[in-house]
């Protein structure tokens, strides 16, 4: 038995829409380990949120998980019902969303909304115990508890998105997804949040998969991350084994396109053409069209998704480029 | 600096929003969201203008452009008229000046009518300042459309702007820029929409575009990393004061200012073995609401004492190698 919170094995997801199947997940696998922080990095439209909204089944009536298995706590969720899931969340399972106004509840106090999760979930806990706990979930995330009976609109940006962790947080939850919590956020706000979310994690032995679109915030809050394009996860291994090692050329592509203000002023590539249509994805390998070792087998087979060194994961045929 | 070289001399440049206030009552509560900017760009040159979100960087480009009216202070570019101040224009002047200064706009997909074809939206310019025959326009249209990669160009002139993917689109809102040929372009976070795969492309072609047909760009971005690249000189706002002015490189890595210095620190850095210097800074940005007469960036500055409190905001003062700061303490 492993100490993975989250597995997931072979994940197919759908968006029905009138001009047919849009294959958003396609065919993924991943876990996460008690106490790990992994990151997600993709493009708009690559399905990270989509894997996201699958984890705690927040899916659109029109999504449909075709195939695949979402173990948590090495319990499938894919088949329960709503009464069941909902027992999961937060308990379990917690979302932190990237618009945090649109999060919280503007007619109701920050208190209230944290409180509300914990009545829920942990019923057991006397008002007394409770006020403790979200006293205390203030701290944790750095905003002064004095400001607990406050409305999300007296708050700033920054403070919100502290709140919604603090609730993300309330009922201990074994893993908890940030999807882009940083992203409408300015550099220094970003950087402190960045900074106390990764020391959260840490301190709490808690997984986290965080995604996000840009690789330095990646790099700041994940042991290992995985990058996706059009629907595939098309490579996972350790953070620094991506940046410095990477495999895909897709990766290749993305690290060299990303300016940074240290170091030498290196050149950028430019990637040619455009993200697929995923109504009508690019058969073989998704990357293909755009790949520069691309041979005629990437335009007919997938590659397989496996380990081409120790814990390192890739879906290429021409790893690195090699023919 | 030759005078012949300037291109854009901004002083005093000012903006006052009022709060509040209605039809029987002044305001007397404003905020100062630009105050007091000088700036000269060179003809060719690309400035880029950073800073956080509600430091007046838009607001500064919308006053170039003359989209709204400065409170006080001159802009002047020096056009083929000779140098003129554009914060005075009116009516047909002002539209003729407009020939001059173009802006692109950050979010491609509302910057567009919707109902216009490729064509009818980068053909606009022309059909507004009456430049040349309709013949003309069409292959003026085509011929830019091939030059910002959107080839073959008749394959998107009779397209909706729906139909193009975001890098397709902002190319397209720079071909719209690019048409009457304009001095001076400011650009609004042009790239920040955008996916990294197709960003460098799009950075890449305002490049080559500055170079070959020698346009200037102010570039508005939060992003430091991007405004590295784009830019020759940048210029860092807080809170609607230019605090600091240098040659890119010079500014990253020899800031002065230490607004300048927490924000660099801050920049998430895209390697994971790098490790980052803690950023020096306290409290969080305000808004410059009748703000008091003393350095702006005093509530938050670690270095400030006394004399900070008591004296007014610091001018931009030259200290050697093009390099400008705003600062008591430098």
């Amino acid at each position: 038995m492993t100490d993975n919170v989250l597995e997931v094995k072979n994940l197919t997801m759908h968006y029905m829409t009138r001009k047919g199947p849009v294959s958003a997940v396609n065919n993924v696998n991943f876990s996460v380990a008690r106490g790990e922080s992994l990151g997600l990095v993709g493009e708009s439209g690559c399905g990270k949120t989509s894997i996201a909204l699958s984890l705690l089944k927040l899916l659109p009536d029109n999504a449909d998980i075709k195939q695949g298995q979402i173990l948590i706590n090495s319990k499938d969720i894919v088949p329960l019902n709503y009464a069941e899931i909902c027992k999961l969340r937060w308990k379990q399972i917690s979302m932190v969303f990237q618009a945090a106004m649109n999060a919280l509840n503007p007619v109701y106090t920050v208190e209230d909304q944290i409180l509300e999760a914990m009545q829920e979930h942990l019923p057991h806990l006397s008002e007394a115990e409770m006020d403790r706990r979200v006293d205390e979930l203030f701290k944790l995330v750095g905003l002064d508890p004095k400001f607990k009976d406050q409305y999300p609109h007296q708050y700033s940006g920054g403070m919100r998105q502290r709140a919604v962790i603090a609730m993300a947080l309330s009922c201990e939850p074994d893993i908890i997804v940030a999807d882009e919590p940083t992203t409408a956020l300015d550099v220094i706000v970003q950087d402190a949040l960045l900074k106390r979310i990764r020391k959260i994690q840490e301190k709490l032995n808690m997984a986290m998969i965080y995604i996000s679109h840009d690789i330095a915030v990646i790099a700041e809050v994940s042991d290992r991350m995985g990058v996706m394009y059009a629907g595939n996860l098309i490579e996972m291994a350790s953070t620094e084994a991506i940046f410095h090692h990477p495999i895909h050329p897709y990766t290749m592509g993305l690290m060299s396109a990303f300016p940074s203000i240290v170091g030498d002023k290196t050149e950028l590539t430019t990637l040619p053409g455009e993200p697929p249509d995923l109504l009508n994805p690019p058969t073989g390998c998704r990357y293909h069209p755009r790949c520069p070792y691309a041979t005629a087998i990437c335009s007919q087979e997938m590659p397989e998704y496996r380990e081409h060194e120790a814990q390192h994961f890739a879906a290429c045929w021409h790893p690195r480029g090699e023919v | 600096m030759e005078n012949q070289d300037i291109l854009v001399n901004i002083q005093d440049l000012s903006k006052l929003f009022p709060v509040g206030g209605g039809i029987f009552k002044r305001s007397d509560v404003f905020v100062h969201a630009v105050s007091g900017f000088n700036l000269q760009i060179k003809r060719g040159e690309s400035v880029g203008l950073v800073g956080e979100s509600g430091c007046g960087k838009s607001t500064t480009g919308k006053l170039l452009t003359r989209l709204i009216n400065p409170t006080e202070g001159k802009i002047e570019i020096a056009s083929a008229q000779g140098v003129i101040d554009i914060a005075s224009l009116r009516g047909k002047k002002l539209k003729t000046f407009r020939r001059n200064v173009q802006m692109i706009f950050q979010d491609p997909y509302e910057s567009m009518n919707p109902r216009l074809t490729i064509y009818d939206t980068v053909a606009e310019p022309l059909n507004v300042q009456g430049i040349g025959t309709i013949v003309e326009r069409e292959t003026r249209v085509s011929e830019l459309l091939e030059t910002v990669g959107l080839t073959p160009a008749t394959s998107f002139l009779f397209r909706y702007p729906h139909e193009l993917s975001g890098g397709q689109r902002q190319r397209v809102a720079i071909a719209r820029a690019l048409i009457v040929s304009p001095l001076f372009v400011v650009a609004d976070e042009p790239t920040s929409m955008l996916d990294v795969s197709v960003r460098t492309g799009v950075m890449h072609l305002m490049q080559d575009l500055a170079t070959n047909l020698n346009v200037t760009y102010l570039y508005i971005t939060h992003d430091l990393a991007v405004a590295r690249y784009m830019c020759d000189r940048i210029a860092v706002m807080y809170l609607g004061k230019l605090v600091e002015l240098a040659e890119t490189e010079e500014l990253l890595h020899h800031a002065l200012h230490p607004y300048t210095q927490a924000l660099l620190s801050a920049v998430p850095v895209p390697d994971p073995t790098h490790s980052r210097k803690a950023v020096q800074i306290k409290g969080g940005i305000s808004k410059p609401v009748n703000p008091k007469p003393r350095c702006r960036f005093y509530d938050r500055c670690l270095l400030a004492d006394n004399s900070c409190r008591d004296s007014p905001h610091p001018e931009l003062e030259d200290k050697g190698n093009n390099h400008f700061v705003a600062c008591h303490k430098v």
